[in-house]
């Protein structure tokens, strides 16, 4: 919808921020002027709000009111900061990649001996040294969407992970984003792993605050290229400051016989938005694409997956579960799409929603666009409370209806988590999911 | 299994140039002046002889309209409708004063009989053309702009019922039409709809008074005979308290090369108690087998449970029309109120279909029910699209929504668009979709017991769609099931 609305007092405040950034921001030339026109793009559109259909649900001009100026580089004292929080993150057997405030921190990173075939450099390297193969991967994301358009002007720094053909790596890579800002303001991250042929690799991403980073904004973008023949699993803790807002997304694309497995899951932040666009290029491939909403207090998040069946012979799984207590919102868009030689298709999709609250709200949007004849398509959604025969079953066991509820949640999200294959990662969201219990009770 | 190269050949050959329904009556008739302005508005109310408040309203819902823009967010795509290119109106030219049906334009009468519609109801009282045991059905038949005849009207009366053309309505009951005209689908409401508010002609009005079981159905027969006209019906059903009425409505047109224009508004008001059941077979002209003509459909239809304990239930049988944009809904404000929804949508040749549901749960312990059942053929595109939501105080709001859609031949698309929306924690809402092909293997089964490829696919489609048949009254469910079959030809291996 072509809607032209005057540009408000915070929007024109930002397109100065964008001039002032523009000395901080990496990369010259063709890189400063792609991020120049898709500043412009952003400029145009605004912050989306709900008479876009993809924004429906989740009315940013509401929700979030102005994009806050670009955070400062972290300090010696912001890194030292970032450090004990980092110790509360820590997960057994990864291998650590930080961001602090959305910058590359190698002091705070284990990059130290790679395995033979694994490479790792910051966002900002790669955009100073030019690499035209790996910039136009990097600027691949379609700036009609207004955030990831904002994320590309204004993008800081990230990390770019390349895996050589034929690597398969043990250890997981686990990248930290931790916010330490006192004062108000936006971080922009964009990070890339590319996997090559025959490849195989484990990424944990985790958002996090450290102690008194409250009101800020984290703008983060991944792309992802696998291989033919790769797998990646795939992990992603949103744990930001409960008033944080997390505006993120994600482009994936899969080569032939390759496996992509995905687990996500949002307990933090104030308004979040996870956006992510998988596309088959390859037959033979596989996705599961498994996410758990665990939501409170005001808490809004959204998940919006948009599924691409381009080529025939692929398979997708979507499971999706959300938890909203009190006054929190749950949204959950997924799309599936089979073009029209995608034969052979087969693609599902779950999505279930507990309101614990009467004040919470869940929607549910799933969506099928079918172009090709000889395919498996299905998707299911409900929405309910809490089964009262089977808290009634617990209660009259001696458990207190808090346990209960507790108990048969844990079940709720459990279909979802235990997608995951690593069984550290799996302990990791589970403990998160109980901590998330507990802190109710 | 991709479809046997025999199939994609039919489907490639498909042709659906075998509309029934595409002659044209030729009688004289009265038209507005093409185009569209305050002045066409006015020609109608007064051709009309409505009084003055109505046609307040009209031009009120014209200034509104003009304001407005047409949406885009179907999944449609049409060359741009130029709505000063169209009549607005089209009533058959009267040869002399009509007081009985007998003094009926025989040309008119012919139509409908072609068209299988009983206008005699002598012939049908005294059991000449009535099989044994077939019910009474009262009909309001509506050609291009007006009204030509309603059926059984003193049974009718007898019973309490009003059951009569809009336009009369305004007349002999402004009472009743200015309380509930506008009152669940607002002037306001979308662009076709507002339109529709400046614009109607004619359509059926229905009054079942307290406690009144509507002793027979009641139908409406649309047709489209004029060229280049648009036709824009409106119908209001108020079933009070305790009341029950079931309403058919059925739909063709001629055959033509341009495409009609056709946006209706259906308002149904059920209070306390009281049950409406409306069935639709919507078998206007779909374009030839190029995508040439056809009619575009944009209709609004809208039922409001606004009594505790009411119930509202729509069926329909879409197999016509170019264009079909429809979602007949129910706005659940009574408690205890129940809204149901049966589709069968079928999709041949170009047509495109928008359409599926809006159940609306404001009351306590209100139900819903959809099924929808899409059949994409040819290289049609066949949407579902269904909004089912549960408000804050909606207590114990309950949905159960199953779409499912069947693809025959791969080039054309079936697509699901829900949006389930829950603002309060005793909501339970199920949805569920599929889209799949017809099995080979059960194909193989049939045609091994002796059924020809068509047949079987027929045998399958029939048991695809038997759970919305079963909701339909039975001469409809008899009807559509031949439509069915008649939609499909050529179009299956």
């Amino acid at each position: 919808m072509n809607v032209v609305l005057a540009k408000t007092e915070t929007g024109r405040a930002l397109s100065d921020a964008f001039i002032v950034a523009r000395d901080r921001l990496p990369g010259t030339g063709q890189i400063l002027e792609q991020r120049r026109q898709a500043f412009d793009a952003y400029e145009r559109a605004g912050l989306p709000h709900r008479r876009l259909e993809d924004w429906k649900y989740t009315d940013l001009r509401a929700l979030m009111r102005e994009v806050l100026p670009l955070a400062p580089a972290p300090d010696a004292a912001a890194l030292k900061h970032a450090e004990k929080t980092l110790k509360q993150h820590k997960v057994r057997g990864t291998r650590r990649l930080v961001l602090v405030d959305g910058v590359f921190a190698p002091k705070l990173s284990e990059t130290a001996d790679l395995e033979k075939g694994l490479s790792i450099r910051s966002l900002r390297e790669v955009l100073e040294a030019g690499n035209a193969e790996l910039q136009s991967q990097l600027f691949a994301f379609d700036v009609s969407n207004p955030m990831v358009a904002l994320n590309t002007a204004m993008m800081t720094d990230g990390v770019v992970i390349e895996v050589a053909a034929g690597t398969v790596m043990s250890q997981p890579l686990h990248v930290v984003h931790i916010a330490t800002g006192s004062v108000p303001a936006a971080i922009f991250t964009r990070s890339l792993l590319r996997l090559g042929k025959d490849a195989g690799v484990t990424l944990v991403e985790s958002y996090v605050a450290a102690d008194g980073a409250k009101a800020y904004q984290a703008h983060d973008s991944l792309v992802i290229a696998i291989g033919d023949n790769s797998r990646l699993d795939h992990v992603r803790l949103v744990e930001d400051s409960a008033e944080a807002a997390n505006i993120s997304s994600a482009v994936v694309t899969l080569g032939a016989h390759a496996h992509f497995n995905t687990f996500g899951m949002t307990s933090g932040a104030s308004v979040s938005r996870y956006q992510a666009n998988i596309a088959f290029a390859g037959e033979g491939s596989r996705v599961e694409t498994n996410g758990v909403n665990l939501l409170n207090g005001k808490q809004h998040a959204d998940t919006t997956l948009f599924m691409d069946h381009a080529v025939p012979n692929c398979a997708s799984r979507e499971v999706f579960r959300a938890v909203a207590d009190d006054r929190a919102h749950s949204v959950f868009q997924g799309r599936i799409i089979v073009r029209p030689d995608a034969q052979k298709t087969d693609a599902k999709m779950m999505t279930r929603a507990l309101l614990l609250s009467d004040e919470a709200e869940a929607d549910n949007k799933p969506e099928l666009e079918i172009f090709a004849d000889d395919v498996t398509c299905g998707h299911g959604a409900t929405t309910g409370a809490l089964d009262e025969s089977l808290l009634f079953y617990l209660r009259a066991r001696g458990l207190s209806e808090k346990e209960a509820q507790s108990l048969l949640i844990q079940a709720f999200v459990g279909e979802a988590i235990e997608s995951i294959v690593n069984d550290d990662l799996r302990e990791l969201a589970v403990a998160s999911a109980i901590r998330w219990l507990e802190a109710r009770a | 299994m991709p479809a046997v190269q025999e199939t994609v050949e039919r489907v490639r050959r498909i042709d659906v140039d075998q509309y029934r329904y595409g002659f044209e009556t030729l009688i004289e008739s009265d038209k507005a002046p093409k185009g569209l302005t305050e002045d066409t508005v006015r020609f109608i109310s007064a051709k009309k002889n409505e009084p003055a408040w109505m046609l307040e309203w009209r031009l009120e819902a014209f200034r509104r309209w003009l304001t407005m823009t047409e949406p885009q967010w179907a999944r449609v795509h049409y060359p741009k409708i130029d709505y000063q290119d169209l009549y607005y109106y089209a009533a058959p030219k009267p040869k002399k004063q009509v007081g009985s049906l007998d003094e009926i334009d025989p040309e008119i009468l012919k139509t409908y009989e072609k068209l299988g519609i009983p206008l005699r109801e002598v012939e049908v009282l005294e059991g000449v053309v009535r099989p044994e045991g077939e019910r009474k059905i009262a009909v309001d038949a509506v050609f291009d702009s007006v009204s030509v005849a309603t059926t059984f009207q003193k049974e009718l009366k007898q019973a309490g019922v009003i059951f009569m053309p809009i336009s009369e309505a305004i007349r002999e009951h402004p009472e009743l039409v200015k309380k509930y005209l506008g009152s669940v689908v607002p002037t306001s409401d979308n662009f076709f709809a507002t339109l529709n508010s400046a614009v109607f002609s004619d359509g059926s009005f229905v009054y079942v008074p307290p406690g009144v079981r509507c002793p027979m159905e009641l139908s409406t027969y649309f047709r489209i005979n004029e060229r280049n006209t648009g036709q824009f019906e409106r119908t209001l059903i108020i079933a009070d308290k305790g009341s029950y009425v079931s309403y058919l409505e059925g739909c063709t047109a001629p055959q033509r090369d341009e495409n009609q224009l056709h946006a209706a508004v259906v308002e149904l008001v059920a209070l306390d108690d009281a049950e409406i059941k409306y069935s639709t077979v919507q078998n206007w002209y779909p374009g030839n087998s190029e995508g040439v003509g056809g009619i575009y459909n944009f209709v609004t239809k809208r039922g409001d449970c606004r009594g505790n304990n009411s119930k509202i239930s729509w069926t329909q049988v879409e197999t016509g029309s170019a264009i079909t944009w429809k979602y007949p809904s129910c706005i659940l404000r009574g408690d205890n109120s129940r809204g149901e929804f049966y589709s069968i949508a079928i999709s041949n040749g170009h047509q495109q279909v928008d359409s599926g549901t809006k159940m609306i749960h404001l009351g306590k312990n209100t139900t819903s029910r959809i099924i929808s059942k899409g059949i994409a053929a040819g290289v049609s595109q066949n949407t579902y699209r269904g909004l089912v939501t549960a408000h804050r105080k909606a207590t114990g709001a309950r949905n159960y929504t199953a779409c499912d859609s069947l693809l025959i031949g791969d080039k054309c698309g079936a697509h699901t668009v829900p949006y389930v929306e829950a603002k309060n924690s005793s909501a339970t809402f199920e949805h569920e979709a599929t889209t799949s092909k017809i099995s080979e293997d059960v194909l193989f089964y049939c045609v091994q017991r002796g059924l020809s490829q068509e047949e079987a696919v027929g045998l399958v489609v029939n048991g695809f769609v038997k759970d919305v048949l079963q909701q339909l009254p039975m001469e409809f469910a008899v009807e559509a099931q031949k439509l069915i079959s008649i939609s499909l030809e050529g179009s299956v291996g």
